[in-house]
């Protein structure tokens, strides 16, 4: 009988194991269905340039049925829940697909309204976000209306869709009011809930110091809890204040609400918790995860969704011939951090290795955690790179599977460089 | 790494102080953690919390957020900064014996 595998999510992470599965698997015994509430596919990393006039919204977004190669069925339906005990999707619209593997790719929503406050009077008016394609439009108008005074770019906790867009917003903040010869009027503050710029500690020296190098103040430790937009304040829970003339925060994230509305499926945030090497749910032996919708301890990031495609792939195609999984995913990311000036930094890193400096792939290729401008060019070829190669599914070469080791300047002890065992 | 002594007996500690066996925790050790946090006396809402710390560590490997406390411990995250003003994550996870709780790269 023909197997059915169905891709609950059609942006990065599902359409890229839409793909790969159709390549792998044959038609007349798997069908493969991505169901999604919209067929607007963005792409996420050009949000972050849209504030600076650098990027326009329009040219973001494509038809996610158009991504898919043939033979994917697209479903254009929002998710009502998922009945895990009978195998089963409910829609919305009232139908249902039955299931014999299911992939959960619907990603993180942003949820402002967590944040007391957030939504209130000055939501879009003194407090915006860029983390979607409404919000970065408007920015870019309140940005260019802008002429000087205290901004504050605030994480309000994490986990958070690609950690290091709220660090490159400020990199670019103070390039873009420079060009505009009012830097000098510009308070630019990073307020963040972690304890330094970023989360380890080689890449949290380094950022610190692009942040002092480019004049923006950091207050770490800083979990708000309240946001005033009409006095312009963020407060946190212990009771301190960052005044501002305009902020751009990054919302608390969470699962989608059918996560919530399916039992056993997600975790108190509605991420889906799954092995973190197998890509498997915890939650039963048919179910997997891709990308940002997954609880592992990998950073939300699209490229974490391109290196467990390969993975995923084959352990689905293992699993749905009752064979035991051969590969295991590493945790690898790769992240250009846009620092200004057409300048970037790149770091690579996995679950067992932090970011460190040297070079990627191998020793001679692109400076790692070091501003350079072809890691700013790396990142714009990306965008077309998106489009055309990866989401097909072709390779982009050196920068495929796990993460490349020559070329790092890794520590002499390496466990001391190793994520605490779960 | 170092080693300190709670309760008369040495426990491994890491530079900032977290257990790294959890194992070495016994409770009698908590009230001594706390004070040196500035918590002069543990009452029943903070073991509420201190419990909650040990059984999510046990169950995934790692303390929680203060985000994920305030939704799953029953306590609320302005409560939690009453009890834990110096922040409810890392001081909770110090008091009940658990490593640092895992930041999310």
């Amino acid at each position: 009988m023909r197997q059915r595998i169905v891709i609950l999510g059609g942006g990065t992470g599902g359409t890229l194991i839409a793909n790969r599965l159709r390549r792998l698997l044959r038609p007349g015994a798997v069908e493969i269905v991505v169901v999604d509430a919209d067929d607007e596919h963005v792409y996420q990393p050009g949000l972050l340039f849209v504030p600076f006039g650098l990027a326009k919204p329009e040219d973001l977004v494509r038809p996610r049925q158009r991504q898919l190669r043939r033979g994917v069925v697209f479903r254009r339906a929002a998710v009502d829940r998922v009945d895990m005990a009978q195998d089963v999707v409910w829609l919305a619209d009232g139908d249902s697909l039955a299931y014999d593997v299911l992939v959960v790719a619907t990603g993180a929503r942003l949820m402002p309204e967590e944040t007391d406050g957030l939504c209130g009077p000055g939501w879009n008016e003194k407090v915006f976000t860029f983390y979607d394609l409404a919000g970065a439009a408007a920015l870019r108008d309140a940005l260019s209306a802008f002429e000087g005074g205290r901004l504050a770019v605030a994480v309000m906790d994490v986990p958070i869709k690609c950690p290091v867009a709220p660090l490159e917003f400020c990199f670019l903040a103070d390039w873009y009011f420079l060009q505009r010869g009012i830097r000098d009027k510009v308070e630019l503050t990073y307020v963040t809930p972690l304890d330094g710029a970023f989360t380890k500690p080689v890449a949290s020296r380094e950022l610190r110091g692009l942040l002092q190098a480019k004049n923006v103040s950091l207050v770490t430790d800083f979990n708000t809890g309240e946001v005033d937009g009409q006095s312009g304040r963020l407060i946190s829970f212990d009771g301190r204040e960052v005044a501002f003339d305009l902020s751009v925060v990054v919302p608390l994230h969470g699962g989608q609400a059918y996560v919530d509305r399916s039992p056993g499926l997600g975790d108190a945030l509605g991420f889906v918790p799954a092995d973190e090497r197998t890509l498997q749910a915890k939650a039963r032996p048919n179910v997997f995860v891709i990308g940002d919708a997954a609880d592992v301890p990998a950073s939300k990031a699209g490229s974490v969704a391109h290196f467990e495609r390969g993975i995923l792939a084959r352990n689905i195609a293992s699993y749905l011939v009752g064979e035991p999984f051969g590969v295991t995913f590493d945790g690898h990311t790769n992240c250009f951090i846009e620092s200004g000036f057409g300048k970037a930094l790149l770091i690579d890193f996995n679950y067992d290795t932090e970011p460190v400096t040297g070079r990627f792939p191998g020793p001679i290729g692109l400076p790692l955690l070091r501003q350079s401008r072809l890691n700013h060019l790396g990142k714009l070829a990306f965008g077309w790179l998106y489009w055309h190669a990866l989401l097909p599914g072709h390779e982009i070469p050196a920068v495929r599977g796990p993460m490349p080791k020559a070329g790092k300047h890794l520590p002499r002890h390496p466990a001391s460089a190793r994520l605490p065992a779960r | 790494m170092s080693t300190t002594t709670y309760a008369g007996r040495p426990v491994d500690v890491s530079d900032e102080g977290f257990f790294v066996d959890p194992g070495q925790w016994t409770e009698d050790m908590a009230a001594q953690i706390a004070s040196a946090e500035g918590i002069t006396e543990l009452t029943e809402r903070h073991w509420q919390v201190i419990k909650f710390m040990r059984h999510e560590y046990e169950n995934k490997g790692t303390g929680p957020t203060v985000r994920v406390l305030g939704k799953t411990s029953g306590v609320t995250i302005k409560e939690l900064y009453q009890l834990f003003p110096k922040g409810p994550a890392k001081t909770a996870a110090k008091i009940a014996g658990i490593p640092k709780p895992r930041g999310c790269i």
